[in-house]
């Protein structure tokens, strides 16, 4: 069996809207999905102790606030853990990159997205990362992440 | 310690469908094949259940995942029922035979029939789109599935890339969990893939989502596996070996989800194996055996460290050198596991242990007339355990 040189597998940036499953949107997370219509992530926090929620929840687990509401970061982060896709489970659909995106403001939010714009065999844990979006429709943006030059 | 109502339980008989690759019979079919061999190896007759217990109960998503829902076997069987149940939350597959448990401990049913089902390799025949079949997600998956984490695959991949790097290890350590429970199917008559695999095949396998590679991965396949779940005054004209239910572990205690989990060992599993221990006088040092969820390689490692066979990330030193071979210190997935013998989902863990405590386990049969059997279920945010011992506990 040829093994694959993920030096070889390019991450092309999203352009169009991928062939996945939507979110199903509910009324925590669809302010969320619908965030990167400006450019910019927004995340649940917590107005009384300043806690991003992440998941979104309308009440803090923190401290039990229910003043929650999308706060906007800096859609910078580091990369904990990612996975290459490989295995075409979409027929056609190239290989990508998965990854749990580790937000500056706050590392046990972890916002989930591909790592586009490099070859795969750049994407490493640890690595900083800014997010961008990708259009699917007016009430979803779908993050992506890329690298932050080291 | 609390009450331990799950001791007056035991699995007083197993029994199982024809299990295998595109077998195109109904999951009904599968069902009752399966129920009637488990009533008769109790000793007990249809008319003597009185309660119907399954996971994860009627679906309708994932082609040939769900099996029928317990309304639907209890109307094939027309069976007369004092109590059932199906559902798809808890702590993982087993959580229908611990509700089954529950059941005959609180007198609500003495011998409960427990079923899972599988047709999910018959169901691929036509190769349907994930897309396709899932236009929207909610809940866990919502977070998931759009950005592209569209296969479980992807969700272990994940957790496994993060420990290899935490833990410092690479491919060729895992490898043995592979490579063990192919010999183990090769001596499993129903197991599906039996083949020797090399460690030369593995490393040159195709990778699916790295660091996970096509033998990291359970086989989709068509089976039925059923439990019948006796109340401890039944138990005396059992005909086979009863097994007893020791104790069960079920918690969830830390921040769970796929992608939320505070590091790669402390997962639902973790959560489930400690539960366990607080509920038993028996140690890991006590087990004989060990039937742990493998629907990817890297569960079976967390599985071991979870349940305290070793120290959190030490699983790839501690697979090495025979350990876990059918004449090892700890023989593990005896049957061959879900990678080779098939994804009976959950319940086929559960079936091996009772088989290797009955010693009814032929030429896979470990050594010594093992006495105690730990059992793990699931992966990340769903994790079940139990420990079970042969004879009246």
């Amino acid at each position: 069996m040829a093994s694959i040189d993920l030096e070889d597998v390019i991450l092309e940036i999203p352009t169009e809207a991928p062939p996945f499953p939507l979110p199903s949107r509910s009324l925590e997370s669809a302010p969320i999905w619908a965030s990167g219509a400006d450019g910019v992530l927004r995340i649940d926090r917590c107005g009384s102790c300043e806690y991003y929620i992440h998941p979104p929840s309308p009440r803090c687990p923190e401290c039990g606030s229910w003043e929650v509401a999308p706060s906007a970061v800096s859609g910078r982060g580091t990369v904990y853990t990612f996975t290459i896709g490989l295995q075409e489970f979409i027929p056609g659909f190239p290989p990508h990159c998965v990854a749990l995106v580790e937000i500056d403001e706050q590392p046990d939010v972890r916002v989930i997205g591909r790592v586009a714009g490099c070859r795969a065999s750049e994407v490493e844990i640890g690595r900083v990362v800014q997010a961008s979006f990708n259009r699917v429709n007016d009430e979803v943006w779908l993050p992506y992440f890329t690298l932050v030059a080291s | 310690m609390s009450p331990r109502g799950e001791r007056n339980a035991y699995v007083r008989g197993i029994g199982q469908s024809q299990v295998g690759r595109r077998l195109m019979r109904s999951e009904m079919s599968l069902t009752i094949e399966a129920s009637l061999a488990a009533v008769e190896d109790a000793g007990l007759t249809i008319d003597e259940i009185d309660g119907l217990a399954t996971y994860p109960g009627e679906m309708n998503i994932q082609p040939g995942f769900a099996g029928p829902g317990s309304p639907s076997v209890q109307e094939a069987l027309r069976l007369n029922l004092n109590w059932f149940s199906g559902g798809s939350e808890g702590a993982a597959q087993i959580q229908a035979v611990i509700n089954a448990c529950m059941a005959v401990s609180t007198g609500l049913a003495r011998n409960v029939l427990v079923y899972r089902t599988v047709t999910e390799s018959s169901a691929q025949v036509g190769g349907r789109g994930v897309a396709a079949e899932t236009p929207e997600v909610g809940g866990l998956l919502e977070w998931l599935m759009p950005t592209g984490a569209v296969s479980a695959v992807h969700w272990l991949a994940l957790v496994a890339q993060r420990y290899f790097h935490e833990f410092g290890v690479t491919r060729d350590l895992v490898a043995e969990i592979a490579i063990n429970q192919r010999k183990n199917a090769a001596l499993n008559p129903k197991a599906v893939y039996t083949e020797p695999l090399s460690m030369e095949d593995y490393l040159g396998a195709r990778m699916i989502s790295t660091p996970l590679c096509l033998f990291d991965c359970d086989v989709p396949i068509d089976g039925s596996t059923a439990f019948v779940i006796s109340h401890v005054d039944t138990i005396g004209d059992a005909p086979k070996t009863p097994i007893h239910v020791n104790a069960v572990g079920t918690a969830l205690r830390h921040r769970n989800s796929w992608e939320q989990w505070p590091s790669p060992t402390l997962t639902a599993s973790a959560d489930a194996a400690a539960h366990l221990w607080e509920r038993t006088d028996l140690t890991p040092s006590d087990v004989d055996v060990a039937e742990l969820y493998d629907g990817f390689s890297i569960l079976t490692l967390l599985w071991i460290e979870a349940l305290g066979f070793c120290g959190r990330g030490e699983a790839a030193s501690f697979i090495q050198g025979g350990r876990i071979a059918l004449d090892g210190a700890l023989p593990i997935n005896t049957h061959g596991g879900q990678l080779s013998a098939g994804r009976l989902h959950g319940f086929g863990f559960l079936h091996e242990a009772c088989v290797q405590l009955r010693g009814e386990g032929g030429a896979r049969q470990v050594a010594g007339s093992p006495q105690v059997a730990a059992v793990g279920n699931g992966g990340g945010p769903i994790g079940g355990a139990m420990l079970v011992t042969a004879g009246l506990g």
